[in-house]
């Protein structure tokens, strides 16, 4: 099967992918952290993205983290994307790394300043 | 008896993006026992080993997550009676009613302050295990397809007040703390584990700004080499491993965390150790809750704190 360039625009880095996997797939097979990695199933929300350019099959998605509206401005989840071209995105989901936002904002260090 | 009361955890509720995807996934790679379907088109498991009707639950939703997990009580009478202790407390109940669930008699449902909601029931149908109640083998054929826990084991709650949650388990429902990880402030607890019996969890929190949220589920297996053949299970059929096969630190249990279909994270759990309830919790710093919950790799992956439904 072709090859699909994936185009990160965030960090202009760009890695080769079978339309086979997802993008989120893809990308962690060869071993890369530009989109974070969470449950590879469209739950979790993490790995959301912007494409920018191509085009895609995708799955459904959850909406706690996708509205109908993000969906139709391509605004998707990369682990429920199929590219069927090369593709462009840029990355929107975050890892959320802090060990408790409520308590840890009013301690001395930030737990999550540590290597966690 | 000298066990009453709240007796253990006894169905969970999940919502699916796909449900025959799930199902397939729940039945075929963890291997559990459907056994049923209702009006409301959920479908309805147990482990091979479970005796009543069913401890796990899916149903297709636009989100992934949890609807409500439950316990178990000794008698219709202690469900009548944590009811109004409950609302003593002050926190509001609802009953639904008799077979609204196959199988499940009348549940008291509430919301706890992390924003998740728990039953009590104290009736399922028992439907056996398969073997039979006189001169059983030790297991039948649907002990080795697919992973095939024994039971449906712990739930790991992400949400905010926990300390709040804790008390109503503690002060009405007769739970203890069994470990719990405190913050640098030396006094808020990031993460509790609480027993009803003698497991070393039966339930367990970790604080978390967003509300009613699921770290996973937790199926228990029989050995390590269980969980191992789970990591060989999981590996064969594509499914997304989080973490290990590993151990915790934090009740010693061995562990794989890994997802479903729809992005729940569940948990193929062995071990950890018996308490008591006379016994004196375990209290782990923040500074050493890598080894507390990944005791080998004795640091948090990014996604333990991030990934959640
Ligand atoms: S990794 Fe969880 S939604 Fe994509
Ligand atoms: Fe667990």
């Amino acid at each position: 099967m072709d090859k699909h360039r994936i185009t990160i625009e965030d960090t202009c880095e760009s890695y080769l992918q079978s339309g086979l996997q997802t993008v989120l797939a893809g990308m962690a097979a060869l071993g890369r952290k530009h989109i974070p990695v969470g449950c590879h199933g469209g739950g979790c929300g993490v790995c959301k993205i912007q494409v920018t350019a191509g085009t895609y099959e995708k799955r459904v998605m959850s909406r706690a983290h996708i509205s109908a509206e993000d969906e139709a401005s391509d605004r998707v989840l990369a682990c429920r994307i199929w590219p069927t071209s090369d593709l462009r995105l840029k990355v929107l989901g975050k890892m959320g790394k802090s060990l408790c936002c409520e308590t840890a904002a009013s301690g001395t260090a930030n737990p999550s300043s540590k290597k966690l | 008896m000298a066990l009453t009361g709240v007796l253990r955890p006894g169905h969970v509720q999940m919502r699916v993006l796909d449900l025959e995807e799930s199902v397939k996934f729940y039945g075929d790679v963890l291997g559990l026992v459907e056994t049923g379907r209702d009006a409301q088109n959920r479908v309805y498991f147990k482990t091979w080993d479970e005796r009543d009707h069913n401890s796990f639950i899916i149903r297709q939703a636009d989100k992934a997550g949890l609807d409500f997990y439950a316990f178990k009580v000794d008698s219709k009478a202690s469900l009548d009676k944590f009811e109004a202790d409950l609302r003593a407390y002050g926190v509001s109940t609802e009953r639904i009613p008799a077979g609204e669930m196959l199988e499940t008699g009348e549940r008291v449902r509430f919301e706890i302050p992390s924003g998740h909601l728990i039953e009590l029931y104290a009736e399922k149908k028992d439907v056996g295990n398969g073997l039979p109640y006189v001169n059983p083998e030790a297991w039948t054929a649907l002990a080795e397809k697919g992973i095939a826990p024994i039971r449906m084991d712990h739930i790991l709650l992400y949400g905010p007040d926990i300390e709040k949650s804790q008390k109503i388990f503690e002060d009405v429902l007769g739970f203890y703390l069994v470990e719990h990880v405190v913050l640098e402030d030396d006094t808020t607890d990031l993460a509790i584990w609480l027993s009803c019996a003698t497991k070393a969890h039966d339930l367990a929190f970790v604080r978390h700004p967003e509300p009613g949220k699921v770290h996973h589920v937790a199926f228990q297996l029989e050995s390590w080499e269980r969980v191992l053949r789970a990591a060989d299970i999981m590996t064969m059929n594509k499914v997304t491993i989080d973490m290990g096969p590993t151990r915790h630190g934090i009740t010693r249990g061995t562990t794989i965390y890994a997802f479903d279909p729809s992005g729940n994270r569940f948990e193929t759990y062995c071990g950890g150790y018996s308490s008591y309830p006379d016994w004196q919790p375990i209290k782990w710093t923040v500074d050493e809750v890598g080894r507390g919950i990944f005791y080998h790799d004795r640091k948090l992956n990014d996604a333990f704190l991030s990934v959640v439904t």
